[in-house]
């Protein structure tokens, strides 16, 4: 089913149009890639969904209801986790205040530490220090566990990997891939797309602002990423 | 030891107060990010108001009391955020900083309109009537164990407050990220009017519990604000316990200062500015790494046109010659600071406008200027006029040395701390040997200051120095243009737009640094001896911290990075207010306010007046010549699709250090 749709969505950054109606879907317990270059409005998708960006045009449906221009805070009490780009975390807060943070959602304090220890013990041993003080992998994982531990209806990941090492990226995807099996709709933003295409089932690649290829991830999209990556006739 | 104690019981009192004014200050900065210089000057409107309120008309304590802290002051910290802050979220530290310098320049000026200064106000203690109690050699009054006690209990309730409750940690997380705040569900703006609220309270109620034991002054009691940040520094304005510790030691360093300091004419002073002195050593003692280069957003500084440079000093010159013909000999001194005021506010424009240096002590240096001309050039040597602004540029490097370590508005308080050791020590000291080499400040008093001499002539009289100040600002605007056109101007904008990237390019920040404070303190220090000249006798109290502040904000208004802001600051300051006194006399106190809501409302046009009356002016000649705009060329087609142009490579130069 799909509990994310996007309808001809279209968007703007100081009145020049960046999204030129994209339809995208993020179907429950499958993990959605949206893959494509820099400044082809991945970042305002996501945000569009969040509902943090206003849509100049078309509608975000949740679970078939029409979202578009919801209040953020009401899509996020409703199950809508955007991880957002960079580190999606509270440098100045503790790693147990950034959960506390996530309360707001219905859960309680407890639920969610346990929650998010039982999954990133790390979290656990760290759990009085400063969010800013952790490294990049460990920051990810409390920005993760923060929108995991709150029963997510819709997780939205922006750029997961950057500034990771690889094999502390394929951890953080394999939580990803559980937490889409337990039945959240996860839509997954990459630039480069080999971090993503082993836990993806759907992908789509988005070209300035339009959505250039759709399908599942197979050769046909390593093609379409090589030609628009490598600059071949577009 | 008796004397001890008792001093003691006086410090730690004299601390509590520090302590909640300074958390309420750490309070606002955590979880709002601004750095409140208005903090202390809401609590002065409290203790006012209380007094109003108890004494003025009588109403019992308790109510008094109740109205002010949980009617007045809550609502004053909304109206602050909802008019002010809020809307400013989008601004740059330096912006709000300027904000928050407004409104206590507004403050003041507020208090010493509805509150006549000239009036003693009294406020009696809490519990005036009890006796004292008795604690080993010490005895404590009611009003001082109050007052700690309710330091203890803020403390407490803070810090339970900040770390247990989500409402607190809300109120951190807006600080860090407003946005994840609202994907979490959380509601960004009811944390910052909390925050705005409690910190509003926390300032009234240090106001209340230290007006009994002071005069109620609006300027003093806004500098307790110095006081508080000392010990706000101390805690690296985040630690309340470390802010407590702070309080402490500034508390109980006045206190002892009082009482062990040997007697003698130099010293006094040293008490008054001992807050000061903490501050500026606190600054530098502790690192601040969060602050440095967050400055998010700069504001602009145009390369200036010969031609356009040219006719401004043209215009300031006729403008000056003018003025003097038309004017009698009073208006002369009235309005003759046009120029020399335009002098001190021009030196912000190397310093803040190109270097990105927020000093608060110009108008300081400009007193250094001038008690140098008052003692070296009373028989009107031109050289002593080289002297004030050779000792003005050298105590502008006095003050950069210091500054190094130190950027935006850690700055901004460095020099405002620098200034206020200045008014209440340096200024006051009766004269000096060094070296044996006589020293002679303001002598306790006014010193006198007469005009050079020109050809065997002296320029006495008020049409011949406002001539003499419109030439000087002239050239003064044609040095300050040259400057920015320069390889060394060049390389200040690249300073002030990234710090790191400046030392990447191998430039020396410590000589870069120096040489500009030491410029603007120079050219300063031309102003400050001038308007000294015009108004024939001046005062310490005349460059003060709080006299200066109001330069400050008009500048900023015109534009820092503008060589037309030495003029525009002169004429907005000085013409508009004097005018309209003229014409209605009695609204001198309203107009005092005047640069004070200018300032507050520089949210809606950050970058100053003189570019939007330039860009205003250039709108209306491409409409009357109809000229086509010209289309956008990207980056890497400039010399190819268009002529590459002289400004071509100082902007690419800036892409690449701000990317
Ligand atoms: N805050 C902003 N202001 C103006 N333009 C923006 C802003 N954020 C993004 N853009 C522009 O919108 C386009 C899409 O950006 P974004 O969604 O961040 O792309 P992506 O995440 O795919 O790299 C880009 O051309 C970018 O320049
Ligand atoms: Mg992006």
């Amino acid at each position: 089913m799909n509990v994310l749709e996007l309808r001809g969505v279209r968007a703007a950054h100081d009145g020049i149009t960046v999204l030129h109606g994209v339809d995208l879907t993020a179907a429950a317990g499958r993990v959605t890639a949206l893959l494509g270059p820099n400044g082809a409005g991945k970042t305002t998708t996501l945000r569009v969904a969040a509902g943090v960006h206003p849509a100049s045009g078309g509608r975000v449906l949740l679970g078939g209801r029409d979202a578009t221009g919801a209040d953020p805070r009401a899509l996020a009490r409703a199950g809508v986790r955007l991880i957002p780009e960079g580190r999606g975390v509270f440098p100045n807060l503790t790693v147990r205040d950034n959960l506390l943070m996530m309360t707001r959602t219905g859960r309680t304090r407890e639920e969610i530490e346990e929650a998010a220890f039982a999954r990133f013990p790390v979290l656990a041993r760290c759990a009085a220090r400063h969010a800013g003080t952790l490294s990049g992998g460990e920051q990810q994982m409390l920005a993760l566990a923060r929108g995991l531990a709150t029963d997510p209806a819709v997780l939205l990941l922006d750029e997961l990997s950057m500034g990771l090492a690889p094999l502390v990226v394929a951890r953080l995807y394999e939580q990803v891939a559980e937490i889409a099996r337990q039945g959240v709709a996860v839509l997954v933003v990459e630039q480069f797309a080999a971090a993503v295409l082993g836990v993806a089932d759907r992908a789509a690649v988005l070209v300035r602002g339009r959505v250039a290829w759709r399908g599942r991830p197979d050769d046909g999209l390593r093609a379409e990423l090589s030609a628009l990556y490598l600059g071949s006739p577009r | 030891m008796d004397g001890f104690a008792a001093f003691g019981i006086v410090g730690l009192t004299t601390a509590a107060v520090y302590a909640v004014i300074g958390s309420g200050l750490v309070l606002t900065y955590v979880t709002t990010g601004v750095f409140n210089f208005a903090h202390g000057a809401a609590g002065m409107m409290a203790a006012f108001a209380y007094w109003q309120l108890s004494a003025g008309w009588g109403w019992p304590v308790p109510v008094a009391l109740a109205v002010v802290l949980l009617v007045l002051a809550p609502a004053f910290g909304l109206l602050a955020e909802r008019a002010l802050f809020g809307p400013a979220q989008r601004l740059g530290q330096a912006e709000r900083l300027v904000m928050t310098v407004a409104l206590l320049s507004g403050l003041i000026a507020l208090a010493r309109w509805v509150w006549d200064p000239n009036v003693p106000r009294p406020l009696p203690t809490f519990f005036a009537g009890r006796a004292p109690l008795r604690l080993g050699p010490a005895t404590v009054t009611w009003h001082q164990g109050l007052t700690m006690v309710v330091a203890v209990a803020v403390a407490a309730g803070l810090w339970v407050l900040l770390h247990r409750t989500r409402t607190g940690a809300e109120m951190r997380a807006t600080v860090d990220d407003r946005t994840l705040v609202v994907l979490a569900g959380g509601d960004p703006v009811r944390a910052s009017r909390a925050a705005w609220i409690l910190g509003t309270q926390l300032a009234a109620l240090g106001g209340i519990l230290i007006a009994p034991t002071v005069t109620l002054d609006a300027a003093q009691l806004s500098l307790l604000i110095v006081s508080a940040y000392t010990a706000a520094v101390f805690g690296r304005l985040r630690s309340l316990p470390l802010t407590f510790l702070g309080a402490a030691v500034v508390g109980c360093t006045e206190s002892y200062l009082t009482g062990y300091l040997p007697q003698n004419a130099y010293l006094p002073g040293l008490r008054l500015a001992a807050p000061a002195l903490l501050l500026f050593l606190a600054l530098l003692a502790f690192p601040h790494r969060r602050l440095r280069g967050s400055d998010e957003r700069a504001g602009r500084a145009p390369v200036p046109a010969w031609r356009g440079t040219a006719l401004l000093a043209a215009a300031i010159v006729a403008a000056g010659t003018v003025l003097a013909a038309v004017l009698g000999e009073g208006d002369l001194v009235t309005y003759g600071p046009v120029f020399s005021l335009g002098l001190v506010a021009l030196s912000y424009v190397p310093l803040a406008g190109y270097a990105g240096q927020i000093s608060l002590c110009q108008l300081s240096m400009a007193g250094v200027g001038a008690v140098v001309w008052a003692h070296l050039g009373a028989d009107g040597a031109w050289w002593a006029l080289g002297a004030a602004v050779a000792v003005a540029a050298l105590a502008g490097a006095l003050v950069a040395l210091p500054a190094l370590r130190l950027s935006g508005v850690y700055l901004a308080l460095g020099t405002a701390a620098f200034a206020v050791v200045l008014d209440r020590w340096i200024f006051t000291l009766p004269s000096f040997e060094v070296l044996g080499v006589r020293i002679a400040l303001f002598d306790q008093g006014s010193v006198e200051l007469a005009g050079p001499r020109l050809f065997g002539h002296r320029l006495d009289g008020g049409a011949e120095l406002m001539v003499l100040a419109a030439v000087c600002l002239a050239l003064a605007t044609v040095a300050v243009a040259a400057l920015r056109r320069s390889r060394y101007g060049r390389r200040l904008v690249a300073l002030r737009d990234s710090e790191a990237a400046y030392a990447t390019l191998g430039g020396g920040l410590l000589v870069a640094k120096v040489a500009v404070f030491a410029l603007s303190a120079g050219i300063a220090g031309l102003g400050g001896a001038l308007y000294g000249m015009q108004l024939r006798s001046v005062t310490a109290d005349q460059f003060s911290l709080v006299a200066g502040l109001p330069v400050f904000l008009v500048a900023v208004i015109g534009g820092l990075g503008a060589i037309g802001c030495g003029l525009f600051t002169g004429t907005a300051y000085i013409g508009p207010v004097n005018l309209l006194v003229a014409l209605a006399p009695g609204s001198q106190n309203l107009v005092a306010l005047l640069p004070g809501l200018a300032g507050l409302g520089l949210a809606r046009n950050p970058d100053g007046l003189i570019p939007a009356m330039r860009a205003g002016v250039r709108r209306l000649a491409q409409g009357l010549t109809a000229r086509r705009g010209e289309s956008e060329v990207p980056v890497e087609w400039w010399g190819v699709r268009r002529p590459w142009r002289p400004e071509d490579g100082e902007v690419l130069a800036r892409g690449i250090a701000g990317s």
